[in-house]
């Protein structure tokens, strides 16, 4: 019996049972846009950068199971059109602004955007104010970039077993907090080691004192586009600098 | 202590009979500059004051940003010399990181990248912003009156001075990563060091850069012997002068020891250290001016206030360390014959001579080895308080900061080489007005004297207010009552492009 196997933007893909048609696809070679997607965590499906067409509907590939002879749709002006409109309201609802940014060059973001050629951000900007948590001895968190992709929830949950994180309020006022009755990383048992120190695809959970000691220019998507990196994990934390 | 009171800075007639001009900014961006003239009925000027609205936002922001990030952000403050507040904020936080000598490659690649600012802030200044005052005149047709008018009518000069820029922005790119917001000087050092090959692309022109940087002092100094009595007396007002300089009194731009003079050249203060800047200099706040009134404390606000940039910088060295500017500073002094020369308009001069400098140091640097070593970054025993000190292209610049346990920044002072100009250019202005514009017909041309005064210390106050390159003037005709009775705009130095570019 032949793979199984589904046809993206009319490539046909094969895949293995149970996997979703990002998995399909990365496995492929094939980029699909995505930011709260992270190949070593159980896919939740909330930001819906990756949202492709299948069979004539909208869904997420991150969630979606791959389908034997599944028409899927990615890369089209359509769909990137729609993934640009959402970075866009994720830009304004933070503060990013990429050149003073320690995360620039590593952010998954910025290299979204660059990638759907996000110009401009179009809305209003928020100018949110959020104080950083600088309590913890070796890590800092900037809250005005996060865009609740809860990877760093589910990894201090699943991986490091601590909960450091959650995410709090509903619709426009959800926001992350820390686990402890102070609200401070120090107060927990948080710690650089941590698997949950190192998922963040934006510049929120920095390791402090690295800043810019990589130098703009060699960070990894200032090498390569992201949609010619399809496989490899997300640039996370400062782990990852200097690599 | 009492207030310091200067002559035409508050008019002493009745003011309901006098007619104000206000020389305003077309664009405000964040910050501006403004020239108020008050007339009397026969057009003599009774008032002449210089408002710039700084942009003093920075220092509230930076407040609980962890300090790694401050000389890459505070870069924001200045699309001229970004490069300096990043240099300044990294000697700053040095300190905060315990690293107080720095590795030779680091300190070498910071010396090569402010080298270039200079050249190319120095270039812009000159060629783009002045040189079509200088070589069409002050009145000439506005129209005609900037960087295009120049490469139409003299191709070689504009030439060399966009690719004299170019080069000090390649510096620039090479060392700190970027052209803009770049991020090459960290606490406590650099994050990456030259190679041979990068070294070997530069070291290519930089003969050329010397020869252009010589022709462009030759230049100036055909302007001044063309018309010594313009460029000797227009908007000359006598001060002291205040600086870092270099081990062994030489002419530094990137580190140094504070040393005073005053008007006459005798030494008031020397080897003071960066760290006691707040003994030395006190600022006086004026009712009028958003923009504080530094002075040397010792001396007062009457008599104490100085002039920063290249002027004082030429005259307070004991010598420059590269022979074909050293000759030319030489020269420079002859031309004082003995007196200190307080001319804004030989603030183009030394402005060349220094750029000249920049370009030699450039040289040597390149060929030191040290530009390509590994070892980029040092630290020790951390401390909560850092001040860096350098001399940016238009003078001194410092940058303090205190920075807690957490790595939070708790306070931030800076005080840039616009506000240490403050009084010196208010008097550059009262003089030309007096001279030029009593009695007379105000016409753009005679308002734009007021901006070529200004424009010798200053190109576009950008960093002070934040207003990119930009010093459009508005005049405005008020009569007693404050009614605008007439308008007239002078044609908009729009430099967004050149510097927006930087
Ligand atoms: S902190 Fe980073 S990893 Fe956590 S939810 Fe925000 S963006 Fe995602
Ligand atoms: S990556 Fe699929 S919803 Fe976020």
């Amino acid at each position: 019996m032949n793979a199984p196997s589904l046809l993206l933007d009319g490539l046909p893909v094969p895949f293995s049972d149970g996997q979703t048609i990002m998995e399909a696809a990365t496995v492929a070679g094939i980029f699909i846009p995505h930011l709260c997607h992270h190949p070593e965590f159980k896919p939740q499906g909330s930001c819906k950068l990756c949202t492709v067409k299948a069979n004539g509907r909208y869904v997420s590939a991150c969630t979606m199971p791959a389908k034997d002879g599944m028409e899927v749709e990615n890369n089209s002006p359509d769909l990137n059109d729609k993934r640009r409109t959402l970075l866009q309201m994720l830009f304004v609802e933070g503060n990013h602004f990429c050149p003073s940014c320690e995360k620039s060059g590593n952010c998954l973001l910025q290299a979204l955007a660059y990638e759907l050629e996000m110009l401009t951000p179009h809305f209003t900007q928020f100018y949110p104010d959020r104080p950083v948590d600088a309590s913890h001895p070796e890590v800092l968190l900037d809250f005005n970039r996060c865009i609740l992709c809860e990877l760093c929830v589910r990894a201090s949950r699943d991986v490091d077993r601590k909960n450091v994180f959650a995410l709090s309020g509903r619709g426009i006022g959800k926001h992350l907090i820390v686990n402890a009755e102070s609200g401070r990383l120090a107060d927990t048992g948080f710690s650089l080691a941590d698997k949950a120190a190192h998922v963040c695809p934006v510049g929120v959970i920095l390791e402090k004192r690295q800043g810019f000691l990589q130098p703009i220019g060699c960070r990894r998507y200032d090498l390569q586009p992201i949609g010619m990196q399809v496989g490899r994990p997300p640039a996370t934390g400062s782990s990852e600098q200097g690599s | 202590m009492a207030t310091a009171a200067f002559p035409l800075e508050t008019a002493t007639t009745d003011s309901g009979s006098l007619r104000r001009v206000a020389l305003d900014p077309l664009s405000r961006v964040e910050g501006h500059g403004k020239v108020t003239l008050l007339l009397d009925d026969a057009g003599q000027v009774q008032q002449a004051r210089l408002h710039i609205v700084e942009f003093r936002g920075f220092e509230k922001f930076i407040q609980g940003r962890p300090y790694w990030e401050v000389p890459v952000m505070v870069q924001r403050l200045c699309g001229i010399c970004p490069v300096s507040h990043h240099l300044a904020a990294a000697k700053a936080l040095d300190h905060i990181v315990g690293a107080d000598d720095l590795p030779p490659t680091a300190e070498k690649l910071r010396r090569l990248m402010h080298a270039g600012q200079i050249l190319q802030s120095h270039a812009l200044h000159f060629f783009h912003l002045s040189s079509p005052d200088l070589l069409f005149g002050f009145a000439s047709d506005a129209a005609r009156r900037n960087i295009v008018g120049i490469a139409a009518a003299h191709p070689e000069i504009a030439r060399q001075g966009v690719l004299l820029r170019r080069f000090g922005q390649e510096i620039i790119r090479l060392t700190a990563g970027r052209r803009v917001h770049g991020t090459g000087a960290v606490p406590g050092g650099v994050n990456r060091a030259l190679s041979r090959a990068e070294r070997a692309q530069l070291l290519a022109e930089i003969d050329q850069v010397i020869a252009w940087s010589r022709q462009a002092v030759q230049l100036v100094k055909r302007l001044h012997a063309a018309d010594p009595e313009l460029y000797d007396e227009f908007g000359t007002s006598r001060s002291n002068l205040l600086s870092i300089v270099g081990a062994g009194g030489v002419l530094d731009f990137y580190d140094g020891r504070l040393r005073a003079r005053d008007a006459d050249g005798r030494l008031l203060a020397d080897a003071v250290h960066v760290r006691n800047y707040a003994e030395l200099i006190s600022e006086e706040v004026k009712p009028w001016s958003y923009m504080k009134f530094p002075f040397l404390t010792a001396i007062g606000p009457q008599e104490g206030w100085y002039k920063v940039g290249p002027l004082a910088r030429m005259q307070n060295c004991d010598a420059i360390a590269t022979p074909l500017a050293e000759a030319e500073r030489r020269e420079f002094i002859a031309h004082g014959g003995g007196r200190v020369i307080h001319a804004p308009l030989a603030y183009h001069w030394a402005r060349m001579i220094e750029m000249l400098h920049a370009a030699e140091a450039i040289k040597d640097l390149l060929h030191d080895d040290d530009l390509s070593g590994s070892e980029l970054r040092s630290s020790g025993a951390r401390h909560h308080e850092g001040i860096g000190v350098i001399e940016a292209p238009r003078g001194t610049l410092i940058h303090h900061y205190r920075v807690g346990d957490d790595d939070l920044v708790t306070m931030c002072n800076l005080i840039v080489s616009t506000t240490h100009n403050n009084q010196p250019m208010n008097e550059a202005v009262r003089r030309v007005a007096q001279r030029h514009l009593n009695g007379h017909e105000l016409t753009e041309g005679l308002l734009n004297h007021i901006e070529v005064a200004i424009r010798c210390f200053d190109p576009c106050l950008s960093c002070a207010t934040h207003a990119l390159g930009k010093m459009p003037l508005q005049l405005e005709l008020q009569d007693a009552s404050g009614r605008v009775i007439g308008r007239q705009g002078s044609a908009p130095a729009d430099l967004s492009s050149a510097a927006g570019s930087t």
